[in-house]
């Protein structure tokens, strides 16, 4: 690396630096932060050129996790492979299995019962609360608070009761699949889970107390790892990134799919500082306005739920699919807004039961992206303040 | 450039712990020697004095050798033995066996002390952690509570290997564990315990202590560079800047309370807050109330506990300077970490809040001293200084390990910015503050009084509404901890 390079990474043009100030300068370090890190979620490796505690470049190193995702989808029936889809993003399993029903439903034509429908928006409502309280409580833990991680797990175990008594398991639920889903609600469901959103609500005021309005915490997250809605839009952001940025954009209103459009709930987005009870530090698109816009969906999570739980149908919970599904000739691509973002599937067929091409994509995969661009001339710890508020599960990175 | 930095590392830092040491220990050691010597002269003269046993007694022989008594004894054991054996043994050989005595016991106290009070805090932090977020913390080993847990930990780590990674300076890395934990045991030597339970009570025992404390950052520095790994450099040196530039407002905040008793004997310092809650140091105005609470954020950052942990931050540098550490060197970073908690808080106690005095004034208890058994018992709890001092440490230990399962760690150009431009201004005011308050206000004057009233219910508020909180989360623990945990808890 030449002189002239690291001064310009550092911003500085040689000429105003004194020269005591120059001849003191130290000499970069590569940095290796991952894959075992405790803060990069998983085994995400970044390089980090560092100069003393700054960050001059972070480059994201991705793979350790490729699993083959999609090409064991080209291998076996659409059926076969729900199971599978729990293992990409494997925090919020309902969803993903949601989606790719949805793609393979979309591509043979088949029909939901009503009762299916919303057995579908509960689990992954559900799923969206109890992904979002351990991306709430691991952030915390980035930042360096250790009990907001404990909080959350107390009631996300709960929503895992709930998908414990539904469908036996308890992280790779296999649950939601071709045609609905794969059993009824169990005997006391809706009263549960009713029992469980009044619980629920008051702890999303607790969190905040906690960790959201912590001073501390709103000075690290504060004006952090800034994306603007141009950057957010140009990388494919989607999701609460997307949405900290101040973009008003969720595929569940904006392109309804599913049975949304019943449903009255807002999008949260990121607001700047000092309206309506956000603190004066925030900026639109920083590190705590992604995070805060996760604990603003919860709460819409729950008004969705409550919702379901009151026009809730009866009836089949499954429609009827052949023991052997033909996928007919031709594709089709179809994005669900997912926890973390839009999560796309495309599904080829080809007249046979197994898919000709199973492509994904996964949001935690876009949203990687922008690191190298927002982490750059920021300090060593807002790495794991900006990774941590892009939120990003490696098993969906490299599928 | 690193490898010259690698030949010349060692004799940099011995001549650096050498002028240390010197420096800190010197006066010190000194001072203390030439007391403790005049007081064991004298306190063996007078006990020999007193008894009028016809017996071998070095009192007698030396007064005998001096020529000031004549006795029928005396001469034997100056016949038997011969005038020089005499001398040697009535003049070095019976004060150094005492001296000895003392300092073994005292050694030997003061090590078991520390490693008992790390292994009971590490165990006791695990709890505190666990109620907080809902656990149980360690249940299983000994039976209650898990109270054997560290006991445990510790057998496990003596057997673990000790482990040296390739490219790591070996000497410096075996020496930084000892660097750490060597200052963090010597700092006990001068911590007065009660006016008596004392090792050594030095002149300027406070500076002593704050001498230590400076020498244990060398440990976690060495610890860093001889890792040969960059996450344990980045805790090296944000150790450094964290823990110098610290020192500053610690020292300013310590000065307050010594310009007002003006003397650094902890013991003296301790004994001038005898008389009950109001005549503690922090409460006697409001400017010794604030040095109190700087000192104790300046000690927190000092201890590196949150939110100042940033040398070891996790979700940052993995473990910080310890991270290439395993086994037994690994625990002595923690024991060193958790016995400097406790000086911190201990110190804390005597000089702003009380030393070993019990919160009613020490004078009540003194006709219980001569009273009846039960009273003097009484009297032995109620006003037991090591019983005082220790609890008021845990307390504030306790006040640290309630701080770091609440609070977010700060960012390194925070904690500079929280130093620089906001406690040290902060401290020099206090210290300027404190300065005309001791030379416009008497005491004994309204002013006076009216402070040390608002002070002593602030204090009282505040400890209470500590101790209050506490227990309250103590009573409706099973309320608080919701009801999976519950389904979990012994005797449910």
């Amino acid at each position: 690396m030449s002189d002239t390079d690291i001064h310009s990474q550092r911003e500085a043009p040689p000429g105003t630096a004194p020269a005591a100030a120059r001849e003191l300068r130290t000499e970069e370090m590569l940095v290796n932060m991952g894959p075992q890190h405790p803060s990069t979620h998983g085994v995400l490796r970044l390089m980090l050129r560092t100069d003393g505690e700054l960050i001059l470049e972070a480059i994201p190193h991705i793979g350790y996790l490729h699993r083959c995702a999609e090409k064991i989808g080209e291998n076996v029936t659409p059926v076969q492979f729900v199971p599978m889809t729990d293992r990409l993003d494997y925090l919020t399993g309902m969803n993903n299995n949601h989606g790719f029903s949805l793609a393979v439903e979309k591509l043979c034509g088949l029909e939901v019962p009503e009762r299916g429908h919303y057995i579908r928006v509960i689990m992954c409502e559900l799923n969206r609360i109890a992904s979002h309280l351990v991306s709430f409580g691991c952030y915390g833990m980035d930042i360096g608070a250790f009990t907001p991680f404990l909080y959350g797990f107390r009631e996300r175990e709960y929503i895992l009761d709930l998908f414990e008594a539904t469908c036996g398991a308890r992280l790779t639920y296999n649950y939601l699949t071709i045609g609905g889903a794969s059993l009824d609600l169990p005997e006391g469901f809706v009263e549960r889970l009713a029992w469980f959103l009044d619980y629920f609500e008051p702890k999303i005021d607790e969190y905040n107390n906690l960790l959201s309005f912590n001073y501390i915490f709103i000075k690290r997250t504060a004006n952090v790892g800034v994306i603007s809605a141009a950057d957010a839009l140009a990388y494919g952001l989607t999701g609460p990134c997307l949405r900290g940025s101040g973009v008003k954009w969720d595929l569940r209103r904006c392109v309804p799919y599913e049975i949304y459009d019943r449903f009255e709930f807002d999008i949260p987005v990121g607001v700047p500082g000092g309206n309506a009870g956000i603190p004066p530090e925030v900026v639109v698109g920083d590190s705590w306005s992604r995070y805060y816009v996760r604990m603003l969906e919860m709460k819409q999570s729950v008004r969705i739920l409550r919702q379901c739980l009151k026009q809730l149908a009866g009836g089949e919970f499954r429609a009827k699919v052949p023991r052997t599904l033909k996928l007919p000739a031709g594709e089709v691509y179809l994005e669900v807004e997912g926890v973390r973002g839009q999560l796309g599937f495309l599904v080829v067929g080809e007249n046979k039961p197994i898919p000709r091409r199973v492509k994904i994509r996964g949001p935690s995969f876009c949203n990687l992206c922008i690191v190298p661009h927002v982490c750059r001339q920021v300090l060593l710890a807002d790495v794991p303040a900006i990774v941590g508020s892009i939120d990003v599960v490696m098993g969906e990175v490299d599928r | 450039m690193g490898s010259i930095l690698r030949k010349v590392a060692l004799p940099i830092f011995l001549i650096g712990v050498a002028a240390i040491m010197g420096i800190a220990w010197a006066p010190a050691l000194l001072c203390g020697t030439v007391d403790s010597m005049r007081d064991d002269l004298g306190t063996w003269y007078k006990w020999d004095l007193r008894g009028e046993r016809p017996t071998l007694t070095v009192g007698n022989i030396r007064q005998y050798l001096e020529g000031s008594i004549e006795g029928q004894f005396a001469p034997a054991a100056h016949v038997r033995f011969g005038h020089s054996t005499a001398v040697a043994f009535a003049y070095v050989l019976w004060p150094l066996q005492f001296r000895i005595t003392r300092d073994v016991l005292a050694v030997v106290g003061v090590v078991g002390f520390v490693s008992l009070f790390a292994m009971f805090a590490i165990w006791w932090e695990r709890k505190v952690a666990a109620r907080m977020q809902s656990r149980l913390g360690p249940m299983r080993v000994g039976g209650w509570h898990g109270w054997a847990q560290s006991l445990a930990d510790g057998l496990k780590l003596l057997q673990k290997e000790d482990i040296f990674i390739e490219g790591a300076d070996r000497p410096l890395f075996r020496m930084a564990a000892y660097v750490a934990f060597v200052p963090a045991l010597g700092l006990f030597i001068a911590l007065p315990f009660s006016a008596a339970w004392i090792a050594r009570d030095l002149d300027v025992g406070l500076i002593f202590i704050f001498a230590m404390f400076g020498v244990g950052v060398l440990g976690v520095l060495i610890a860093g560079w001889a890792s040969n790994n960059k996450w344990s450099m980045f805790g090296a040196m944000r150790e450094a800047c964290q823990m110098i530039s610290y020192e500053i407002p610690l020292g300013f905040a310590l000065l307050v309370p010594i310009m007002t008793v003006g003397t650094l004997r902890l013991t003296t310092i301790g004994d001038l807050q005898s008389g009950g809650f109001q005549t503690w140091l922090a409460f006697r105005n409001p400017f010794l109330l604030a040095a109190a609470l700087l000192f104790f954020i300046a000690a927190l950052a000092s201890c590196k506990r949150a939110p100042f942990d940033l040398p070891e931050a996790e979700s940052e540098l993995v473990a910080g300077f310890h991270t290439e550490y395993s086994g037994f060197r690994w625990a002595l970073f923690f024991f060193a970490e958790y016995a400097e908690m406790f000086a911190a808080g201990a110190l804390a106690a005597i000089l702003f809040f009380g030393a070993w005095h019990s919160p009613l004034p020490a004078a009540w208890g003194e006709s219980w001293r001569h009273g009846p058994l039960w009273q003097q018992a009484l009297h032995g709890v109620v006003f037991s200084g090591p019983l005082w001092l220790i609890g008021k440490g845990i307390f504030f230990v306790y006040v640290q390990m309630w701080l770091r399962w609440t609070l977010p760690r700060i960012r390194l150009d925070q904690v500079m910015y929280a130093c620089v431009q906001v406690m040290l201004p902060l401290a020099m005011l206090v210290l300027l503050a404190n300065t005309f308050w001791e030379w416009l206000v008497p005491s004994r004057s309204v002013l006076g009084m009216a402070a040390n009233a608002v002070c002593t219910a602030v204090g009282a508020v505040a400890v209470l509404a500590i101790i209050g909180i506490s227990i309250y989360g103590f009573v409706n623990r099973r309320r608080l901890v919701g009801t999976l945990v519950v389904k979990h808890l012994p005797g449910a």
